[in-house]
């Protein structure tokens, strides 16, 4: 069992306030961020070395969820995002997996689903990370002829 | 669109059908009884003609068949005078022979026949009366008949006493002159002239030109009543057929025709109601009255079902308009109401995602080793509160929702235009937060009311905010909200800076089913249905747009009538909910 490292991103401070706990008291190491353009500056600084996976509102003011994605794909392309949407916000969701999106969740979710799905999806960054890795070391190996 | 007056339309269509069937009545009467009255008019000359003309040889025939009798019972005895000699006319019993021959002949019309000679005395007489030696020397006719080669006398009684006529002829043997004498039986010649008749009241008779009756008239008449006075004095000629207009003994206005016998010495008389003579005429003013009026009561009858027909379809259609933009309104309202349950939804679900959370934690919390711990009871406190918190923001949001979606209200009261404003910025604030769309409001504190449905306004309201939501195309853009006083006017406008409308479409944005939404996102009602309440409530709503830099929207309201309580329409109360 690997602890995931987590940015909950959602503009509703007293939901990721919870989350957070919850998230916290399962052994997940947790950020928060309250906008796009927030999480995106936490990615950017010491957040991005150690986020496996970013939870991502669809619909918040400002930068949306479809656009906060596009930016953390671009930036980060192996960290995998999990979209939390309302009803009526399902095609947005949709378009986010279509944009590299690991997964959805409709609001308001079951946290053991949450943490199923964090576990997956961080498992999944790290095999692409592992993956990138033995890539690196293969090149490196091969450059110096081994 | 706009819904009709609701005091016009209680009122029942009556007058309307009453005016109707009137002018319907008045033109289909008008020609109808002016030709009738020409008609009859020119009918009643034509007729006249006719009858007199009719008349005229009647009188003549008439007259014809008088004179021939008297000529020929002159002849008769002219023809007795000339043919036997002298001797045998002087004997009685002779003249008898000769008087029966002619009886049997003229069926009674000679009543005796006498020879006179020149001393007046009748030498020999065959008849009912005794006057064998009667003297005539001093009878008026004796006189004439004995200047004249042939006579015929006036009626008179004479010596026998009753009414009588007598024919004369001279008859010369040598130098002595005799008188051969008939006399004609009155009542076989007053039958003559009675038998003349037309009509009910069409008689007939003859008078001599010094005024006496030579025959009895049916009816009484006075000779000294116009127009025989006139004809018996000379003052009028009836020298030939004359036709006079009079009136009789009873004053009842008659037509008179004369004609002369006798050469003239006689007038043969024949007098007629003018109603009588013109019964025709009568028959046909009154065929043509009941033919008018038969018409009438058709055209009236037509008239009054086709205009009431009319009348109640026109209101039968009044009814469905009615319905009809009150569904259509229903319609609209829906329609904004879909448009706003996706921000809704949003909205309401994150409480909702929070109270879950909450409810997960205090779970967490239960399941720790020590869930009694003070730490844990402050934070199951804590978290209890917030999902007390978020259960009240959801029962806001349904409330916002609800005073929304509940059903139109039509019934006019006073309306504060800010309170309004401030509900319906309520309603779209999640909607502007995840459109980046900043509304203003500049509202006039000290507004006056007007006077309209509070959901109808709610609903103009709610379609120009979200429409100029709507038309902020990038982010950051304004809507400003504003009212003020303007004289007699309350002003609402609705500012946005977002993409304007074209000009070609400026002149159609208030047309139903006008949209430039894509299909499924709008139904193009919104704004027309904004005009048709505005209407309604006595205002007017105009847009000014020029494209990438905004629209406005201002909408005018007549302010409340200082009527201190505004009695409510009936109609609208009963469509109320």
């Amino acid at each position: 069992m690997i602890e995931p490292s987590v940015l909950v991103v959602d503009d509703e401070v007293q939901f990721v306030k919870t989350l957070v706990k919850r998230l916290v008291k399962r052994g997940v190491k947790v950020d928060s961020a309250h906008s796009g353009q927030q999480a995106l500056d936490t990615l950017a600084g010491s957040g991005a070395t150690r986020t496996d996976v970013v939870i991502l509102d669809v619909k918040m003011p400002g930068m949306d969820g479809l656009e906060t994605l596009a930016a953390i794909k671009e930036a980060h392309p192996l960290i995998e995002v999990i979209m939390l949407t309302g009803h009526a916000t399902v095609e947005s969701a949709i378009e986010g997996m279509k944009h590299g999106a690991y997964d959805y969740l409709m609001k308001p979710c079951d946290l053991d689903v949450l943490m199923n799905k964090l576990n997956q999806a961080a498992v999944k960054k790290r095999e692409h990370e592992a993956k990138i890795l033995e890539a690196r070391a293969t090149l490196i190996a091969l450059r110096r002829g081994d | 669109m706009t819904s009709p007056d609701t005091a016009e339309r209680s009122n029942p269509p009556r007058p309307r059908v009453r005016t109707v069937v009137i002018g319907l009545a008045l033109i289909v009467l008008a020609p109808l009884v002016i030709t009738g009255a020409i008609n009859l008019q020119q009918f009643q000359v034509v007729y006249r003609n006719k009858v007199e003309s009719e008349l005229t040889v009647m009188i003549e025939r008439q007259s014809f068949i008088v004179d021939s009798f008297i000529a020929d019972r002159l002849s008769d005895v002219r023809i007795i005078a000339r043919e036997h000699p002298i001797e045998r006319l002087r004997d009685p019993d002779f003249l008898r022979q000769v008087l029966n021959l002619m009886r049997e002949e003229y069926h009674g019309a000679f009543v005796d026949l006498g020879v006179v000679n020149e001393d007046g005395i009748q030498i020999a007489y065959a008849g009912p009366f005794n006057l064998e030696k009667a003297d005539y020397s001093s009878a008026p006719w004796f006189e004439l008949a004995f200047s004249k080669e042939s006579y015929v006398s006036n009626v008179f009684a004479g010596l026998r006493g009753t009414p009588h006529f007598i024919v004369t002829t001279q008859r010369r043997v040598g130098d002595e002159t005799y008188i051969v004498k008939a006399t004609i039986d009155f009542e076989y010649f007053n039958a003559l002239v009675e038998g003349i008749r037309i009509g009910d009241t069409g008689f007939a008779f003859i008078i001599s030109r010094d005024g006496k009756f030579q025959t009895n008239p049916r009816f009484e008449v006075s000779l000294n009543r116009s127009p025989y006075a006139e004809i018996l004095d000379g003052t009028m000629h009836a020298d030939r057929i004359f036709i006079a207009d009079g009136k009789d003994l009873l004053s009842r206005p008659s037509i008179f025709t004369f004609a002369p016998l006798k050469q003239g010495r006689w007038l043969l008389c024949y007098q007629q109601e003018t109603a009588d003579a013109l019964d025709e005429v009568r028959k046909m003013v009154r065929l043509a009255i009941v033919a008018l009026l038969v018409v009438a009561t058709g055209a009236l009858a037509v008239g009054y079902f086709v205009s009431g027909n009319l009348a109640s379809r026109l209101a039968e259609a009044d009814r469905e308009r009615t319905v009809m933009t009150h569904q259509v309104i229903e319609t609209g309202r829906l329609a904004s109401i879909g448009e706003l349950a996706a921000g809704i939804a949003h909205e309401i679900n994150n409480p909702v995602a929070i109270m879950v959370q909450e409810a997960g934690w205090i779970d967490d919390l239960l399941h720790d080793d020590n869930p009694t711990s003070a730490e844990n009871l402050v934070e199951i406190e804590r978290a209890v509160g917030q999902i007390r918190t978020q259960g009240d923001r959801c029962k806001e949001i349904t409330y916002k929702l609800l005073s929304f979606a509940r059903k139109t209200d039509p019934s006019v009261r006073a309306v504060a235009l800010n309170d309004m404003v401030g509900e319906v910025i309520g309603l779209t604030s999640q909607k502007t937060r995840y459109a980046n769309v900043q509304i203003v409001t500049e509202l006039s504190p000290d507004l006056p009311e007007i006077q309209a449905s509070p959901t109808e306004i709610q609903q103009v309201l709610l379609n120009l905010v979200n429409n100029a939501i709507d038309a902020i195309d990038k982010p950051g853009g304004t809507v400003t909200v504003v009212t003020r006083a303007e004289g007699h006017a309350v002003v609402l406008e609705v500012r946005d800076t977002g993409a304007g409308i074209p000009e070609a479409n400026l002149a159609r944005i208030f047309d139903p089913f006008f949209t430039t939404k894509p299909v499924g996102q709008g139904t193009g009602l919104g704004l027309s249905i904004c005009y048709g309440i505005v209407e309604k409530a006595g205002g007017t709503i105009t847009v000014e747009s020029e494209v990438e830099q905004g629209t406005t929207f201002t909408v005018s309201f007549p302010r409340e009538s200082p009527k201190p309580a505004q009695p409510i329409d009936p109609t609208s109360e009963r469509e109320g909910p």
